[in-house]
């Protein structure tokens, strides 16, 4: 059986995060996650 | 590079291990004013379960990140985490947890400590290794999507419930310094500092049960380790079945015939237990017809 050093199904899944990313990017999620993490997460931290 | 890959993993290990946890939350001011860092890197996740809490932080957590972006009125579903995962996942696997994840460094280094008798997993560990998926859906998925108050919003299930890092990376040293948040304090903090507490002591005894049993990150990168760029690869003709990379591996996974377990976070012991050689990374093994021309020239 051949092997391959680089799995075929790993540029599918790595080009499909990157693309991902991009979209996520260009939808605006970054605004939401930035607000959560510059302020102190009162239920990470066990305050609630 | 293999051979040389296989003599110092464990130093090699080690040493990112401190450096990657010191450089991503190196932002010491926060640790001394009690505050947290505000800056643009908190755009980006990081790899492990590093809580955006924690004072000296530079990014952000990926689990809080999905959490927080399911949990909010506005997106039913976070491409840009996802995204990091798929990419993520693709190149490095569980490698994060074995070498860039500030709570598995903490779990290793208490197993270190010769304080119990130590032993590789609990009884009933192949049923249990599923509770972390169970987390996963459950806790940063199901709930912060359909548990939702009137405006539409969630807690952060796991973070506020289950994830010792936050209490460890971000509580403790935040309360430690902050006045008007050790005034806060409650029955919350009692629960998610005692959950710590546990977690801490099952480590001094098993290696990393957090990782093994509830770790929803490690649940989602175990899925990438068969096609990551880190995967192992067996030569099964060189396998003199001898078992002694199972005997090494601290997550207790054969090997010889899962090189690529969801459960394996790369540490590298069954390379260096293997007497024949006959586990690779894939990415830097020799074909074997190589290696004899050269052995031969």
């Amino acid at each position: 059986m051949k092997k391959h050093k680089i799995h075929p199904v790993f540029w599918l899944v790595a080009v499909c995060g990157l693309f991902f990313m991009v979209f996520g990017v260009w939808r605006e999620e970054i605004v939401i996650l930035y607000q959560k993490a510059i302020y102190i997460c009162m239920e990470c931290i066990g305050i609630g | 590079m293999a051979n040389f890959l296989k003599k110092t993993i464990f130093k090699i290990r080690l040493a990112i291990q401190i450096a990657f946890t010191a450089l991503s939350n190196g932002y010491v001011m926060g640790f001394l004013k009690g505050k947290i860092y505000q800056g643009p890197g908190k755009k980006l996740c990081l790899p492990g379960l590093n809580c955006y809490s924690c004072p000296g932080a530079l990014g952000s957590c990926p689990i809080g990140s999905l959490q927080a972006v399911l949990g909010s009125p506005k997106f039913q579903m976070s491409f840009y985490v996802v995204g990091f995962f798929l990419f993520t996942g693709a190149i490095l696997g569980r490698v994060v947890c074995g070498f860039l994840c500030p709570f598995g460094l903490v779990q290793d280094l208490l197993y270190k400590i010769p304080f119990f008798a130590k032993r590789k997993n609990m009884p009933g560990h192949k049923g249990l290794v599923w509770i972390k998926y169970v987390v996963l859906a459950l806790m940063v998925v199901i709930l912060p999507m359909f548990a939702v108050n009137a405006y539409g919003i969630s807690d952060p299930w796991f973070c506020k419930y289950l994830c010792p890092s936050g209490t460890l990376f971000g509580g403790i040293p935040l309360i430690a310094t902050n006045d008007g948040l050790q005034q806060a304090l409650g029955g919350l903090f009692i629960w998610k500092m005692s959950v710590l507490l546990v977690l801490l002591v099952w480590s001094l005894w098993v290696y990393r049960p957090f990782c093994k049993y509830l770790c929803p990150l490690g649940a989602i990168y175990g899925w990438f380790n068969p096609i990551a760029l880190s995967r192992f690869q067996m030569d099964k003709e060189a396998c003199i079945d001898c078992k002694k990379c199972k005997a090494a591996c601290p997550m207790d996974i054969p090997v010889y015939a899962k090189p690529n377990s969801a459960e394996c976070i790369k540490c590298g012991k069954c390379l260096q237990a293997c007497p024949t050689d006959c586990i690779e990374v894939a990415l830097w093994a020799k074909k074997k017809d190589e290696s004899r021309d050269s052995a031969e020239s």
